[in-house]
């Protein structure tokens, strides 16, 4: 995680895990650096966005950017002038949460001129047991259309195939195998595996990418 | 087909197509917007046909024209959207034409919020458009259940002639579950030879309406209408229930909240307390029977909904004053907690196990 650019997208499919990424991501982050913000661009989303988790992430000690416009039930595209700040600020340890699908992308599309090679990084979110992700077919074009419309290159894939808290073992090494594919393909590496600890601990093989342990905090306890 | 991980609105137009729907007309509102996404991109696949009307009013009014013509249609909306199909949804009861209407809703009234509600209950189970007719409306939990009451519900739109409502909440709308699409039986369904396809001069015109000019007839067709939703309430009635009858307190709930009680119960369970569940899943016919089963010592049934209190005059009726009645909910797109409702028992019971 430590090698990971400053800046890091995280994008996907529509309902890939992003959010859940992000925050977990984020949280793990801010245990061992100083400065860490969440930017939730997710404009095309209503429920479930990281802006939920906000006072929950403040107390991590997460900075969270998010709409201009302090309300859950927001229905308008805004997006807050301190989403840029990233940009500016050195020091500033950056996840980006994307909406999904190269619609929710677009959101991104608006900072394209700090976009610079080797500058951020940008993590495609795969879930296998998603229905338009199934096949390296319809990965590949999730993947060339979203790094169209953000006009960038992605430059890692996180393994995130689950079923919630019913996940199992063949369903990570299911999306494992497709990410290998469309790695191969693209020449992008895996670089996470991510998936209850419980469920990780259980893969005897040894997979490109780290594992990376995951809390479900956008599923509350009543969900499945 | 194995199992997906679907957003329900994908499911609900997923399981659409499944069903054979072929038509979709409908107007966007949050928080069901995925429904009308997914048939735009899904239909002309299967060689339907997707229409975004210039209105909810225009859409309702489409979905009765090509329910006329003998099509499996479908339309969606979410509260306010659909408070504005009143109109239509009474003719096309009164007109005797199947069709399904999802309605994932949000909270009101008004515009209201984009956030799940349950406040929709008066206005599915006792007609929010005019006169004297029934919806045939059921509420599914979960995302799975969501697909396998649309695939059943156009099947029961098409046996009754009638409109079915599938209804689900904003959280059922927008939440992730896995899925399956399991091959079902074929029901024989009556053959429809009432549509307006062309008599191409064989036969005496159809004719698809909900306007009679004697008032005779118009009672005999009214009478009609209670011969059929008393076969409703016949067969129709769904309900699922975990144990009623030997519980200190029963839970009525129906739909999200109805999880959200499970968990609840559960969670008293455990620290000793005797707690059923009652989960209406047709919300017309209503399972009122169900309650009956309750025994006469308990000390409550506690209905929890996302409103103020709808469901619980249902709840009432069947409980008849037998047992004491309370209520908990949460509103205004707030969503109960399983602590909440485990309080609420605890209360009803005064710490007793």
């Amino acid at each position: 995680m430590l090698n990971d650019k400053r800046i890091r997208i995280i994008s996907g499919h529509y309902g890939s895990g992003k959010t859940e990424f992000s925050i977990n991501y984020a949280i793990k982050l801010a245990e061992m650096k100083k400065n860490v913000a969440i930017v939730d661009l997710d404009v095309v989303n209503l429920y479930f966005r990281s802006r939920e988790k906000e006072d929950f992430l403040k107390e991590k000690g997460i900075r969270v950017i998010g709409s201009s416009i302090r309300a859950a039930s927001l229905d308008v595209p805004s997006i807050s002038s301190q989403a840029s700040i990233t940009f500016h600020d050195e020091s500033l340890e950056t996840i980006i949460d994307l909406g999904g699908n190269p619609e929710g992308a677009r959101a991104l599309a608006r900072y394209n001129e700090y976009l610079r090679e080797g500058y951020y990084d940008m993590f495609f979110v795969l879930n296998a047991n998603r229905p338009e992700t199934r096949s390296l077919d319809d990965v590949m074009k999730f993947i060339v259309k979203i790094q169209d419309v953000v006009r960038g290159k992605f430059t890692g894939i996180v393994n995130n195939t689950h079923m919630l808290k019913a996940t199992s073992v063949d369903d990570i090494l299911k999306g494992y195998d497709l990410a290998k594919k469309a790695s191969d393909l693209t020449g992008i590496p895996i670089k996470y595996n991510a998936g209850l600890e419980s469920v990780l601990n259980k893969i005897q093989s040894k997979l490109e990418g780290e594992m990376f342990p995951i809390n479900l905090y956008m599923r509350e306890e009543w969900m499945v | 087909m194995s199992k997906v991980l679907m957003k329900g609105n994908e499911a609900v137009g997923a399981a659409a197509i499944k069903a054979g729907c072929r038509f979709f007309f409908g107007y966007p509102i949050t928080p069901q917007n995925e429904i009308p996404e997914y048939m735009s991109r899904e239909l002309p696949k299967v060689g339907g046909v997707f229409v975004q009307a210039e209105s909810e009013i225009a859409a309702i009014n489409m979905v009765y024209g090509a329910a006329g013509c003998g099509a499996r249609v479908m339309t969606s909306s979410s509260s306010p959207g659909i408070a504005l199909k009143q109109e239509g949804i009474s003719y096309i009861a009164g007109a005797e034409l199947p069709c399904l209407i999802v309605n994932m809703m949000r909270g009101g009234p008004g515009l209201g919020g984009i956030q799940p509600s349950q406040t929709d209950y008066f206005q599915a189970t006792r007609g929010g458009g005019n006169g004297d007719y029934r919806l045939l409306v059921l509420a599914p939990a979960n995302i799975q259940e969501m697909v396998d009451l649309i695939i059943e519900g156009f099947d029961l739109a098409d046996e009754y002639r009638n409109p079915v409502m599938i209804l689900g909440d904003g959280m059922i709308g927008q939440m992730m579950e896995p899925v399956e699409f399991k091959e079902r039986k074929k029901r024989d369904l009556p053959e429809k030879d009432w549509i307006t396809t062309g008599t191409k001069g064989k036969r005496k015109p159809n004719i698809i309406n909900s306007l009679y000019l004697n008032p005779e007839e118009l009672e005999d067709h009214n009478i009609w209408l209670q011969e059929k939703y008393k076969k409703m309430k016949e067969k129709e009635v769904r309900v699922e229930s975990y144990n009623v009858e030997d519980s200190d307190v029963v839970i009525s709930a129906y739909g999200t909240t109805a999880r959200i009680a499970r968990t609840a119960i559960s969670k008293l369970e455990k620290e000793g307390y005797k707690v059923g569940l009652i989960r209406p899943i047709s919300l017309f016919p209503y399972p009122f029977e169900e309650f009956n089963k309750i025994k006469d010592d308990c000390k409550g049934v506690l209905t929890v909904e996302m409103n103020t209190g709808q469901m619980l005059d249902d709840v009432r009726i069947a409980l008849n004053g037998r047992i004491p009645s309370y209520f908990y909910g949460r509103t205004g797109g707030m969503v109960p907690t399983p602590e909440a409702i485990a309080n609420k028992v605890r209360e009803i019971l005064g710490g007793e196990k």
